[in-house]
């Protein structure tokens, strides 16, 4: 039955109706409860992920608007693993907020919005899909009301989105003017030697523009140090995780439903890869700021990821290297955010000196995350990077993977620059901590990072082979 | 049982890493005893070694990413198993020598033992991409070394050390990447890419591949002028830091030049070796020029390397360049370069670890306050002489034999550069009698009235090394033989 083939989605979006309805009723002292109900979608929907990877086989469902392949499951469980992570450490961080109760259904919804975004094979759900994950992440970035960095970091966004979600219908209307369908099979079915080459550009192009939005990618990158310093951390945890790899997974498919002859866009992206990469690492360079510079380090990890979607029609490496990298960098992200959270959130650097000696578990889980944003082996990161790489070079695009090296090294730099603050101190230092469940959530992100570094084979063999629907 | 070699150090260094309970005596005491394990496991290894049987023995070959022919794949051949037994050498007695611990002696030793097993896991590994995870690997276990326990300008050297070096490992990574792509079905097997040479006959392709591998290889060496790294990190970095990574670190740059730059690529590489014998010739000339003007102890030493990785270097070019020289002269080459690495690990290693006694006494790097130490520590000295005389290239020594190799095959391949090189032979000479004259003879200054000599520890481990040293310079059959089991494969059929 089909219904069944979006049960993961139904299930996030019927809990965070459910948490909503119960954080209306439920007493002030009693509204972390939200988090509990919320967790058990989540729970369910994962299941579902789980179930319907193993036995439906890869296909089109829903008349052809929605993908379920293994992009899809991978999406899903790294969306759902990460809104999870973001749930379990926000009853604490939101303690002192009296009717927090809402942020669980707010977060449920903004997943719910990124799974959409990540499974759509439709321009018009892609447009459903956008909104919904743009209209909750203003909420989620600006949560708290009383605090100007947060409303800033907010009202970025949502600028931002006003700008771009505009751009990305009106690149779907002329899309669907010059095909007559909206969905990705009729796209990939198209000749499109037949169609006015000025206007198929530009319509592709506007509707790139709008997926590179949330992925934080050039030119729609801004918000992204912003949310990261400023929002809520739970927040900011999520917005640069989830939303970020529901792009990326809807970008790889767009491009790959237009094939790459005529007009050949992968030029197009591959210099946006550069520059997201480029200007994401020059920018974190002298942050002495925490968060903002995971925020630039955030825009530099999408330009790392667009090569997987370069090379998304060529080869084999390119559809294993989108997922390692998806999950890698999922794992080393919320990992850094977890620790932040741990430390209440302190942004400034120089407030971290000391810190991974007064705290060792805590120091090594975000050196272990940062380690693993470099790529050195053998954790995810590393095998992210490989891929990728390996990706690049195989389709032709070798220049791309020296820039990414580069890159890599600059980037080198300012992570390096943290790990002096944590370790080189001459005496330990120790810092109030955020109980809850932050640090169990670092300790375990480290884990992940490591065991995703090490276990890179099984995710490789069970993608291998797979194709990018439609 | 290669696979514990490395794995050994590295749950010693996890143990010391979390445990609070022993003293600091005592953990040095364990870490001296886990480091010296792998020496052990490479003499068994070395006696099962064969000599006449196959290139790479005590393979060890399973599968990790089949799909791209990725693989956990270890073995020894006759220059992986003296490089990589001198190394244990060295690392145990790095772990046992007196440094200072800044109250971090646990986290000192834990990553000194890290170190050990990625510097043996690497010299180990057979396939591509293992090499580079340890390679990287290294790169983590000396930043820590340098930046926490280094002196007064450590941060700034270490932050050098590791974008340098890093720098160099990325591309590499490309170039490792280029070359397993080139190979069909695509495999990281070294075995696999030295008796397929995917990139036979490729042009410009090999010629950039084997610029990527060569350029992160060469800054790793290193040659002039990509070394500005290396005197910043000696000089900064504690004495028996600065051991390994003189003694095993620079050993990465050389050994890899040999078994992932040639022998793969070997083609590409003779038709591009003279470029790398004469950027050889020329760190050789300027290395010993640069060493002669320093009044900094250290970073006088640290210049020496760069004389002797260019010997090791100049070494690989003529035991690879077939048209060159006769079978002959080439595997004299091979023997010869295999040699240095050897010698100079021991040799050089052995001068930094003086270098650090002096300075735990006397507190300054600085030549000219000291003076006359022989008179108040002439145990110190005669180690210092010793050594001296080392690696200037006296008979007797393990460096003599190297050198006189290198340049026996160096003449017969390419005469000029090999007239050039020996310039660098006198250089040395007078740098290091000069260096022994102005701090150990003469009149001592009030610095070092109060000086004391050598300790039980410092002078057992010494005596080990230099042990070692004339062991190879007297009787260097044993490891000749050795290395002459991989003549076949580097120094070329023809």
């Amino acid at each position: 039955m089909p219904i069944l083939h979006v049960a993961p989605e139904l299930a996030v979006v019927l809990g965070s109706v459910g948490t909503l309805l119960t954080v209306i009723v439920l007493p002030r002292r009693f509204q972390k409860l939200g988090s509990v109900v919320l967790l058990v979608a989540l729970g369910v929907a994962a299941a579902f992920t789980v179930f319907l990877q193993r036995t439906v086989e890869a296909t089109l469902t829903f008349s052809g608007v929605w993908a379920l392949d293994e992009l899809t499951a991978w999406s899903r469980a790294t969306i759902l693993a990460s809104t999870a992570a973001v749930a379990a450490m926000s009853p604490r961080w939101f303690a002192t907020d009296p009717r927090h109760g809402e942020w669980y259904a707010m977060l449920g919804f903004t997943a719910a919005g990124s799974l959409l975004l990540a499974g759509a094979a439709d321009l018009s759900e892609l447009v459903v899909a956008m909104l919904l994950t743009a209209a909750g992440g203003y909420t989620l970035a600006s949560y708290h009301r009383a605090s100007s960095a947060a409303a800033e970091a907010g009202a970025k966004l949502y600028f931002l989105g006003a700008l771009t979600n505009p751009l990305l219908f009106m690149g779907v209307v002329l899309l669907y003017g010059l095909v007559g369908d909206t969905g990705y099979r009729a796209l990939a079915a198209l000749d499109a030697a037949l169609l006015d080459p000025t206007v198929f550009a530009a319509s592709v192009a506007l509707v790139a523009v709008g997926l590179f939005y949330e992925l934080g990618a050039v030119p729609a990158h801004p918000w992204v140090p912003d949310v990261a310093e400023g929002s809520p951390v739970p927040a900011a945890a999520f917005m640069t995780v989830a939303p970020k790899v529901a792009a990326l997974a809807a970008t790889a498919r767009f491009f790959a439903a237009l094939h790459g002859d005529a007009p050949d866009w992968r030029p197009a992206v591959a210099i946006v890869a550069a520059l997201t990469m480029t200007l994401g690492n020059l920018a974190a360079l002298w942050q002495d700021d925490l968060r903002r510079l995971l925020g630039w380090s955030s825009v530099s990890q999408a330009g790392y990821g667009l090569l997987a979607v370069v090379a998304v029609e060529s080869g084999h490496w390119a559809l294993p290297s989108l997922i390692l990298f998806m999950v890698a960098y999922a794992a080393a992200n919320l990992t850094a955010f977890a620790v932040v959270a741990a430390f209440r959130g302190r942004t400034s650097l120089i407030d971290y000196r000391g810190l991974g000696r007064g705290h060792p578990w805590l120091g090594a889980s975000l050196s272990l995350a940062l380690l693993s944003l470099i790529g050195i082996p053998p954790l995810a990161g590393f095998a992210a990077k490989l891929t990728l790489f390996g990706a690049a070079m195989s389709a032709g695009y070798t220049w791309l993977a020296v820039v990414a090296v580069v890159n890599t090294a600059i980037s080198a730099f300012y992570y390096f620059r943290v790990l002096g603050a944590l370790y080189l101190a001459p005496q330990p230092e120790h810092a109030p901590r955020l109980g809850g469940a932050s640090i169990p959530v670092a300790l375990l992100g480290a884990a992940v990072v490591i065991a995703l570094g090490l276990g890179a084979q099984p995710i490789w063999w069970s993608v291998a082979g797979a194709v990018v629907l439609p | 049982m290669l696979t514990l070699i490395w794995l050994l150090p590295l749950v010693g260094a996890l143990a010391l890493a979390t445990t609070s309970r022993w003293t600091d005596a005592v953990a040095r005491a364990v870490a001296t005893a886990i480091a010296a394990v792998p020496l052990l496991l490479l003499v068994v290894v070395w006696i099962d070694f064969d000599p006449k049987g196959a290139v790479f023995q005590s393979v060890t070959d399973i599968p990790w990413i089949p799909a791209v022919g990725a693989g956990y794949r270890v073995g020894v051949d006759g220059v992986a198993l003296p490089v990589a037994a001198v190394s244990a050498l060295l690392f145990t007695v790095c772990a046992a020598y007196p440094t200072e611990f800044r109250g971090r002696a646990r986290a000192y030793l834990a990553w000194m033992l890290f170190l050990e097993g990625v510097s043996l896991g690497l010299f180990l590994a057979l396939d591509l991409l293992l090499f580079y995870v340890f390679f990287d690997l290294s790169l983590v276990g000396m930043y820590f070394l340098i930046a926490i326990w280094g002196h007064e300008d450590r941060h700034r050297a270490a932050y050098k050390f590791i974008l340098y070096t890093l720098v160099g490992s990325l591309v590499m990574l490309l170039g490792i990447l280029s070359l397993a792509l080139a190979s069909d079905p695509m495999t990281f097997d070294m075995r696999t890419l030295i008796r397929e040479q995917p990139l036979m006959g490729a042009g410009a392709p090999a010629s950039w591949t084997l610029f990527a591998i060569g350029l992160g290889l060469v800054i790793k060496t290193p040659l002039a002028p990509l070394h500005t790294w290396l005197p910043a990190a000696h000089v900064e970095a504690p004495a028996p830091a600065s051991t390994i990574l003189a003694g095993v670190l620079l050993k990465m740059g050389t050994y890899g030049l040999l078994r992932l730059a040639y022998a793969p690529m070997q083609d590409t590489f003779r038709a591009h070796a003279f470029i790398l014998g004469a950027l050889a010739v020329f760190s050789i000339v300027y290395g010993a020029l640069v060493a002669l003007g320093q009044s900094h102890i250290k970073r006088r030493i640290a210049y020496t390397s760069i004389t002797h990785m260019g010997y090791t270097v100049l070494g690989l070019v003529v035991a690879t360049s077939a048209e060159h020289a006769s079978r002959a002269a080439r595997e004299t080459a091979l023997v010869g370069a295999t040699l240095e690495m050897v010698a100079h690990g021991l040799i050089t290693g052995a001068l930094f670890l003086v270098a650090g006694s002096l300075w735990r006494r006397t507190r300054t790097f600085e030549m000219d306050e000291h003076g006359g130490v022989s008179t108040r520590a002439p145990r110190l000295t005669s180690f210092a002489v010793a050594f001296a005389f080392a690696s200037l290239g006296l008979p007797g020594f393990a460096g003599f034999i190297a050198e006189f190799q290198i340049f026996a095959g160096a003449l017969a391949a390419h005469p000029w550069l090999a007239g050039l090189a020996l310039v660098g032979v006198v250089i040395t000479a007078a740098l290091f009698l000069q260096w022994l004259q102005r701090v150990f003879f003469g009149e001592p200054p009030p610095r070092i009235a109060s000086m004391s000599d050598l300790g039980r520890v410092e002078l057992v481990a010494l005596t080990v090394l230099l042990i070692a040293t004339v062991l190879i310079g007297v009787a260097p059959a044993f490891v000749i033989d050795v290395i002459m089991s991989s003549a076949r494969l580097y120094a070329g059929a023809s």
